[in-house]
């Protein structure tokens, strides 16, 4: 087994359902969600409060990868790791439905659920958030 | 007394690749002028590598909740129909039901009934919801198709779902006298055994004893039932492995044509769905179409054989929750073309 099990099902909030937490203190939001805020400590305590990020954002940067460095990613290349700007919190992602010459920088994304990797043909298949461009559609 | 219940919220979700007819045909050395014309398909939605009936599910899920405006931990059961469940064994619905927010308060399962199991997961909420035992369930049909390339389903077996969530509490569309339909049977139409990678058919086999038999009975009892006759019904939505077998069977039942065309375009563009496929009809019909006081008829069917029917009168709620959420339209159109080795690789037959 590559990945463990255990590992991967501690972060399906964050990652099915992009739950960040916000510092009711200061008002700063965490992806992943974190327990404490590294700013306001001791006065966050009991004052991290779980909030949903928005499910729609824009690209604020990209890399276009061609050597996977996990076997899971293998067979996927060329493929776009981006950072996201969602409401003003920054998360990266896997982009998808693209190809890399189609993006730019600015671009709107959208979030959907998809696979983000299996282990082999007999292990766990984990799921999670990746983003895909907003495209205008003829009507 | 039971509670009264319809639909209270619907989404669709369908991949954004797509294959022509056409390029079937030429990888496949056939005529695809013939073939478009014999099946009524031009083209099918093709899943991405890293989409599967979950993600759809989910997708199509969360439409669902927008568009109905609950909360989803209101929702009391989830069933995901479908033959190409990612796990032989680890539910689906639980996944989808976590990926949407309905976790831990809801029972869920996986249902397989070829095409149909998506209407059946309807039927099992509709007795949770009329029994008062649950506010909602939502019951959801997706497939990624399988079909071996070369084989005649290729052409048609495609990927996309939809989800329903049924209630009591201002539904769109109400199942007259809180009932469904079924008729079932034994019928070695179209089966896949258990570690094979692709389903097997029986060709001819597949029409008149098994898809047109099944649709054509639990039609005509379901209008016994409630009274109704096909110039009583606004709309026909019927299962839909290609464009000619719905249309024979609507002329069968004495429906005319512009009852089943809406539902029909779905079917034309993207192809066969299995477990997604009277669903999506449904509600391309239900997005633009439906007014208050329409009835609509719907007939799933699942080989192996059977159908499920169902039929809506539809409410004046339609009207306020219409357009919160993505149509069958948006989705049919955002598309980007592939080749036929691009949905090979898509497919997973080509493994880098």
């Amino acid at each position: 087994m590559g990945f463990s099990p255990s590992r991967e099902w501690r972060e399906i909030a964050a990652r099915y359902r992009l739950e960040a937490s916000r510092c009711e203190s200061c008002g700063r939001v965490y992806y992943p969600p974190r327990g404490l805020c590294s700013v306001c400590r001791r006065k966050s305590i009991g004052a991290m409060k779980t909030v949903n990020l928005p499910r729609r954002g824009k690209i604020v940067t990209y890399s276009v990868i061609h050597t996977a460095p996990l076997k899971a990613f293998e067979g996927r290349t060329p493929y776009v790791v981006a950072i996201v700007d969602l409401g003003g919190v920054k998360i990266q992602t896997l982009l998808t439905d693209c190809e890399p010459e189609d993006i730019k920088i600015g671009d709107e994304v959208e979030a959907v659920f998809r696979r983000i990797k299996e282990d082999g043909e007999r292990g766990v298949i984990h799921y999670g958030t990746s983003f895909r461009p907003v495209r205008k559609v003829e009507t | 007394m039971a509670n009264t219940v319809g639909i209270v919220g619907y989404g669709s979700y369908i991949p954004r690749y797509r294959l022509k007819i056409e390029e079937i045909a030429r990888a496949n050395r056939a005529d695809g002028k013939t073939i478009i014309k014999s099946l009524g398909v031009y083209e099918k939605s093709v899943p991405n590598y890293n989409e599967d009936a979950i993600t759809i599910a989910t997708e199509a899920a969360r439409n669902a909740i927008e568009y109905a405006k609950i909360s989803p931990n209101e929702i009391g059961a989830i069933y995901v129909g479908s033959e190409s469940h990612p796990y032989a064994v680890k539910p689906s619905a639980a996944t989808v039901g976590e990926a949407i927010g309905a976790s831990p308060w809801f029972t869920a399962a996986d249902l397989e009934f070829a095409c149909k199991a998506g209407t059946a997961g309807i039927q099992a909420c509709i007795g949770l919801v009329a029994a008062g035992i649950i506010k909602y369930g939502m019951s959801i049909g997706a497939d990624t198709a399988q079909s071996k390339p070369g084989d005649a389903l290729e052409y048609t077996a495609s990927a996309g779902g939809a989800a329903y969530i049924i209630g009591s509490e201002e539904p769109i569309a109400v199942f007259e006298k809180n009932l469904t339909i079924s008729y079932t049977t034994d019928t070695p139409d179209f089966w896949r055994r258990e570690r094979s990678r692709y389903p097997e058919h029986g060709g001819r086999f597949t029409g008149s004893e098994a898809y047109f038999k099944h649709i054509i009975n639990a039609a005509k009892r379901m209008m016994e039932v409630v009274g109704r006759k096909p110039e009583d019904y606004d709309y026909l939505v019927l299962h839909m492995p290609n464009c000619k077998f719905p249309l024979r069977a609507s002329k069968i039942l004495g429906f005319r044509l512009e009852k089943i065309q809406p539902s029909l375009e779905v079917v034309k563009n993207i192809g066969n769905t299995y477990s997604g496929s009277s669903l999506l009809g449904l509600a391309r019909v239900l997005d633009d179409f439906a007014k208050p006081g329409d009835h609509i008829l719907m007939v799933s069917y699942g080989s192996g054989a059977g159908s499920d029917a169902f039929s809506l009168e539809v409410t004046d709620a339609i009207e306020k929750k219409r357009g919160r959420t993505k149509k069958v339209d948006d989705y049919i159109r955002d598309k980007i073309y592939i080749d036929y080795v691009t949905y090979l690789n898509h497919i997973g037959v080509i493994i880098r």
